[in-house]
């Protein structure tokens, strides 16, 4: 992991959570292809959710909640089930941190998504689909108490919820101590390489075999 | 020893060491590269310092933003996507990773141009910062997309910290009919188990359809299971499997063939190895398919209806429907049979192969697009192009008044500058129809090549078979 992906991340994420009442959000919708260009991570924040948040002339969408007076600074999505399915676009997470996002909660996530946001310490929190309604009643008052994640008790509250999240320990470990998870791999150079000659005395014709193709068609 | 399932053979013979309780460090036989979502990874690497740890299991190829237009040489007028694709050539020249570059002539998209140049074998782990790696399974191969973040790990140490994911078995028993396809059996199959009912599970299909599948079908078919929600997909790889790979890698050769078969011989799951959940599915039941909405499980057989608000469960289901039929502009209970549409796109990692071209062009031979309907074929790579031309393919599509383009991803996704405009309506043989996929306010259905093939010389969504049987 770079360091430039590392968000800065407390054990506590506290404040005003918005809630995207859509299943199956892919990442194509949270960050669309004209911001997938760079080489970079920069300039992602204007990307996020684009569609939903700006008209065609690119004027914001009043009806968007994230453009709404009440919900400046929010840091806390609250989306349907199946949150960031589709593309495997890494873009989709940088683009929340950018924006200003510490935590999404929702009753299930996309696969590679949930893998590129705890690698990026995004903290995704899965409650159950009752739980994420609740959530999301308290979240369409803006005068209401503020959300308050805890993630070394795992535990979230709001003013109907209180509940108790998962998280795996290699994943909270990630969050909570910046894992590095590269340098870690790394202390099992010796394992993989020797690994890696076991594999190819059985099966040599896996041993460079991107690189053979490659020159057999030149 | 316990029976397993062909997935956890896979994971077990490629797992270097158990991290901990839930995860391994997963060896990767191949890595695939794009130039969008690798940029980042290798800045990382130059940043700490690191290396690639074997580069002669990574390849790389620029598909995603460049430009089908048919023009000799090919040139990325945009600004940003063109240092994408010379930042690509850049970090594959810096730490020796092959590269199939802009104007290669077997450049193309990364899922078809593996396998064609025999990349992919039986009992491999194949990654790619790219969701349709799936498509490997076809091979007996575990393919699986990850993240940039993934790209820099697996490039530093050609592993991934990897937790394993359940079992699931589909079964798909008798024979799909004639003119119903792979990617008609693989819409039903999302239609039915939702958007994520395979999410958490590598998915494993067996039964007499698959069985019959030719292997370019297979690759349809594990493609698109990712639209469940997959983390894999694995057909054990039967003789079917085993002409292809050798037909595309000479390079195993007399020298290792009787070692290689007997190794794949052992690449299935074991009599008694338990799933997580099985599906059973009837191939004679399945009518080609075409979605009418904004998830690939909002999905039709040709002669079906939008659902019924009322008939759908209240919450979630019920509003996402009511959201998708607002998006694409069809009001519940409308037929999706001659629904007119304006473009029509055959191509993609799903249906950008010969038998793809070859089954639209079966339907389009003798007929012209329909007036209003702007078409296009984006075959999938160079060896496709040259391979359909060889047969005259070409010449078919474009005196039905078709485009005939370069090969890359093109419209599937709308990076490069194929995009559709707002309220356009589209025959898409692509994989997903999500809000603004093919461009903003775009509608996409999506369909097989020859319900595609149909679409465009109608002007309707069609069922091809009844034009397959009039021709």
């Amino acid at each position: 992991m770079s360091a430039a992906n590392t968000a800065p991340t407390s054990a506590r994420i506290e404040g005003r959570a918005a809630a995207l009442r859509i299943e199956n959000l892919d990442t194509d919708q949270i960050m669309p292809k004209q911001f997938l260009r760079g080489i970079d991570k920069a300039g992602l924040k204007d990307g996020l959710l684009h569609d939903l948040r700006f008209d065609a002339q690119g004027q914001p969408q009043p009806e968007c909640v994230l453009n709404q007076a009440a919900y400046a600074g929010t840091n806390i999505l609250i989306g349907g089930s199946n949150f960031g399915c589709g593309s495997s676009r890494e873009h989709a997470v940088w683009g929340l941190q950018q924006f200003g996002i510490h935590a999404v909660v929702a009753s299930s996530y996309g696969e590679i998504f949930y893998s590129n946001a705890m690698n990026n310490r995004l903290l995704l929190v899965t409650l159950t689909p009752e739980e994420v309604a609740r959530l999301m009643d308290d979240a369409d008052d803006p005068q209401g108490a503020p959300v308050s994640i805890d993630v070394s008790a795992q535990t979230l509250r709001s003013r109907q919820v209180n509940a108790h999240f998962e998280l795996m320990p290699r994943h909270r470990r990630m969050f909570l101590e910046g894992l590095d998870s590269i340098g870690l791999s790394l202390t099992y150079q010796a394992r993989i390489e020797s690994f890696a000659q076991a594999h190819w005395a059985r099966q040599p014709w896996l041993k460079d075999v991107a690189a053979t193709a490659h020159a057999r068609v030149g | 020893m316990t029976p397993r399932t062909l997935y956890r053979k896979l994971v077990d013979a490629h797992t270097v060491a158990q991290l901990d309780e839930h995860n391994v460090l997963l060896f990767c036989d191949l890595h695939l590269m794009n130039e969008y979502t690798s940029p980042q990874a290798f800045a990382g690497l130059y940043e700490q310092g690191r290396t690639v740890a074997m580069p002669g299991q990574n390849v790389a190829v620029v598909s995603h933003i460049i430009p089908t237009h048919p023009t000799a040489i090919r040139v990325i007028a945009d600004g940003p996507s063109a240092l994408q694709a010379t930042n690509l050539k850049k970090n594959c020249e810096h730490f020796g990773i092959p590269l199939f570059d802009t104007n290669h002539p077997l450049q193309g998209i990364e899922h078809v141009v593996a396998p064609e140049l025999g990349m992919i074998r039986p009992g491999m782990v194949v990654i790619c910062g790219d969701s349709h790696t799936t498509t490997y399974g076809a091979l007996g191969a575990l393919g699986f997309g990850i993240g940039t973040t993934e790209v820099e790990h697996v490039l530093a140490t050609q592993t991934l910290a990897y937790r394993p994911a359940r079992d699931m078995h589909i079964r798909v028993d008798g024979l799909l009919p004639t003119g119903v396809t792979a990617k008609d059996l693989v819409l039903a199959i999302i239609g039915r188990i939702g958007a994520q009912g395979a999410r958490g599970f590598v998915v494993e299909f067996s039964g007499t359809a698959i069985s019959a599948l030719s292997i370019e079908a297979r690759f349809t078919l594990c493609n698109m299971t990712v639209e469940a929600g997959s983390r894999g997909a694995l057909i054990a790889p039967d003789q079917t499997a085993i002409d292809y790979v050798l037909a595309h890698a000479p390079d195993i050769g007399a020298e290792h063939l009787s070692a290689a078969l007997a190794e794949w011989q052992t690449l299935r799951t074991d009599d008694g190895a338990a799933f997580d959940v099985t599906h059973v599915f009837d191939a004679a039941s399945i009518a080609p398919h075409v979605t009418w909405g904004t998830s690939p499980d909002q999905v039709l057989p040709i002669d079906g209806r939008v659902p019924r608000l009322a008939d759908l469960p209240e919450g979630p289901v019920r509003s996402s429907a009511q959201r998708a039929m607002h998006y694409t502009g069809l009001p519940e209970d409308a037929a999706i049979e001659g629904t007119p549409v304006q473009h029509v796109f055959i191509g993609s990692c799903t249906n950008g192969r010969m038998e793809d071209l070859r089954a639209a062009a079966v339907v389009v031979r003798g007929r012209q697009v329909a007036p209003g309907v702007r078409a296009m074929v984006v075959p999938g790579s160079g060896a496709v192009k040259a391979a359909a031309e060889a047969e005259g393919l070409d010449r078919v599509f474009i005196n039905a008044g078709f485009e005939w383009r370069k090969p890359g991803c093109s419209m599937c996704l709308a990076m490069n500058d194929d995009v559709l405009a707002d309220g356009v309506r589209c025959a898409s043989t692509t994989n997903r129809n999500f809000e603004g996929r093919q461009g903003r306010g775009a509608i996409t259905h999506l369909m097989s090549p020859a319900m595609a093939a149909a679409a465009a010389v109608t002007g309707r969504i069609t069922d091809a078979r009844q034009l397959e049987t009039l021709a």
